[in-house]
């Protein structure tokens, strides 16, 4: 076992710090290293919180943080943002709102751009989760930006995924009804101080009705006022009570090999795409095959057949 | 396949109330492809360098409107030094004397940045001197 991940299992701070950016840099170090963590895993009771831009995702993990911390536990902070499609760089603004716990040794926190991934996750995340997961961590918390369709993700990742809803926002609501915002394990209406709350909260209600009926379990709906502290603790509540329906009904293990499955299809895929795109491999035939595709000596199928059959040799 | 991006963290240490200035270098450097870790205002030397290991940034940019810029600038490199984060590259921004730069220097406060410096020219500065 290589020192890194002996540091890491220790909880050396800067050894998880570095595996995590080598995870992100596709570097070879790290797929020998997490071949090393994986043994470690599986502890960690992983949290996922998505909703609209500035709904007050960061505001709630701080104040379930310092609760989590209250009981005992440590925690990890995994903060995604959107990587910008035009230079390649990103904002990653979620610690200004979590920097009274950056002096906490039970809390890490770690905030990473999306790197051209679609789903508002990273492809490094669920290395990431991991990570934070052997290195001790009791809670994972993985928060990511929902704009819309595509953000569910998510819920490949967490046990328990979190859907942050603000009071007065047609648009959230729209989202649900088509469907969109299923994915939720419990529904938190932030900004419970706005006007408006109320009929928020019996809209998604009535939405949840439809949706949960026949089922054995009500996706509850909570409000909070992130900013006041206030509604955290039944939130806590109702992340536990999650939990402990996952372990009764057997979906905890259905819901851990979801993960799985996810992160071997990334995986694959990574290796698939960087085979494929890696200029001592297939670049130049691929290449040569975009020119004929253009010129209509061929076809975008056939030339994937073409690729695709070297590969499965 | 290794892709390196330049993490920067950017920090606003020191009691002054306004981070206008921090956050157009922040877009900036985004513009430039690197990702920056924004942590707004009032940050201890502590709290900045605890991001830094966690964030595993390559270069620690501070901003500073008031006159506490050489304790706070020097306290929060020498706390860098002393958690073995060496190869950070440290810059500063800001309201800063002419005959303070040297000292703050002296103490690995690798270059300073005026009011009014063209963004472009702090991201070609990173880009050249990054460490890693
Ligand atoms: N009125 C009110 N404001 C809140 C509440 N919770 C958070 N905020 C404010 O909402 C703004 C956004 O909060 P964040 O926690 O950064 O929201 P976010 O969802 O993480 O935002 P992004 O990561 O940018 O998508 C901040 O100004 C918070 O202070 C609340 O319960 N009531
Ligand atoms: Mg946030």
């Amino acid at each position: 076992m290589s020192d890194i991940v002996q540091n890491i299992l220790k909880g050396d701070q800067r050894s998880i710090a570095r595996l995590i950016t080598l995870a992100e840099n596709n570097d070879k170090i790290a797929t020998t290293a997490m071949k090393d963590i994986h043994p470690y895993t599986g502890n960690a009771q992983v949290i996922g919180i998505t909703g609209v831009m500035g709904s007050g995702k960061s505001t709630l993990i701080c104040e379930l943080t310092r609760l989590y911390r209250k009981l005992g536990k440590t925690v990890g902070i995994i903060a995604i943002d959107p990587t910008s499609p035009f230079s390649g760089g990103a904002l990653l603004g979620d610690r200004v709102r979590m920097m009274e716990l950056a002096m906490d040794d039970g809390v890490f926190i770690r905030s990473l751009g999306t790197r051209g991934m679609l789903g508002g996750l990273t492809s490094a995340v669920y290395d990431v989760v991991e990570i934070l997961d052997a290195c001790g961590k009791d809670v994972v918390i993985v928060e990511t930006v929902g704009v819309g369709q595509a953000e569910v993700d998510i819920i490949k990742i967490a046990d328990t995924t979190l859907v942050v809803i603000v009071p007065g926002l047609g648009d959230s609501i729209q989202t649900l009804k088509a469907g969109v915002m299923e994915i939720a394990d419990i529904y938190v209406i932030n900004k419970a101080d706005r006007p408006g709350v109320e009929q928020t909260i019996a809209e998604v209600e009535s939405l949840v009705d439809i949706t949960c009926s026949g089922k054995d379990r009500k996706t509850p709906v909570l409000s909070t006022i992130a900013k006041q502290g206030k509604g955290i603790d039944v939130l806590l509540q109702e992340i536990e009570d999650h939990r402990s329906y996952l372990e009764k009904t057997h979906l905890f293990e259905k819901q851990r090999r979801l993960r799985y499955e996810a992160e071997l299809v990334e995986i694959i895929r990574k290796r698939l795409m960087s085979f494929i795109f890696d200029e001592q491999t297939c670049k130049q035939r691929i290449n040569d095959l975009l020119d004929r595709i253009g010129e209509k000596k061929t076809d975008p199928y056939t030339a994937a057949e073409e690729i695709l059959g070297t590969i499965l040799k | 396949m290794v892709e390196r991006k330049i993490r920067v963290l950017v920090a606003k240490p020191g009691l002054d109330g306004h981070d206008r200035g921090a956050k157009i270098v922040a877009r900036a450097l985004r513009d430039a492809g690197m990702e920056v870790i924004y942590t707004g205002l009032h940050q201890t030397a502590e709290m900045i360098v605890e991001a830094a290991i966690q964030e595993d940034v390559d270069v620690v940019g501070l901003s500073l409107l008031s006159g506490a810029h050489m304790t706070l600038f020097v306290d929060v490199a020498k706390l860098l030094k002393k958690n073995g984060l060496d190869e950070v590259l440290i810059i500063g921004g800001g309201i800063i004397p002419v005959e303070d730069v040297p000292k703050l220097q002296k103490e690995g406060i690798a270059a300073v940045f005026g009011p009014g410096t063209p963004t472009e020219k702090i991201v070609e500065y990173i880009i050249k001197n990054v460490k890693r």
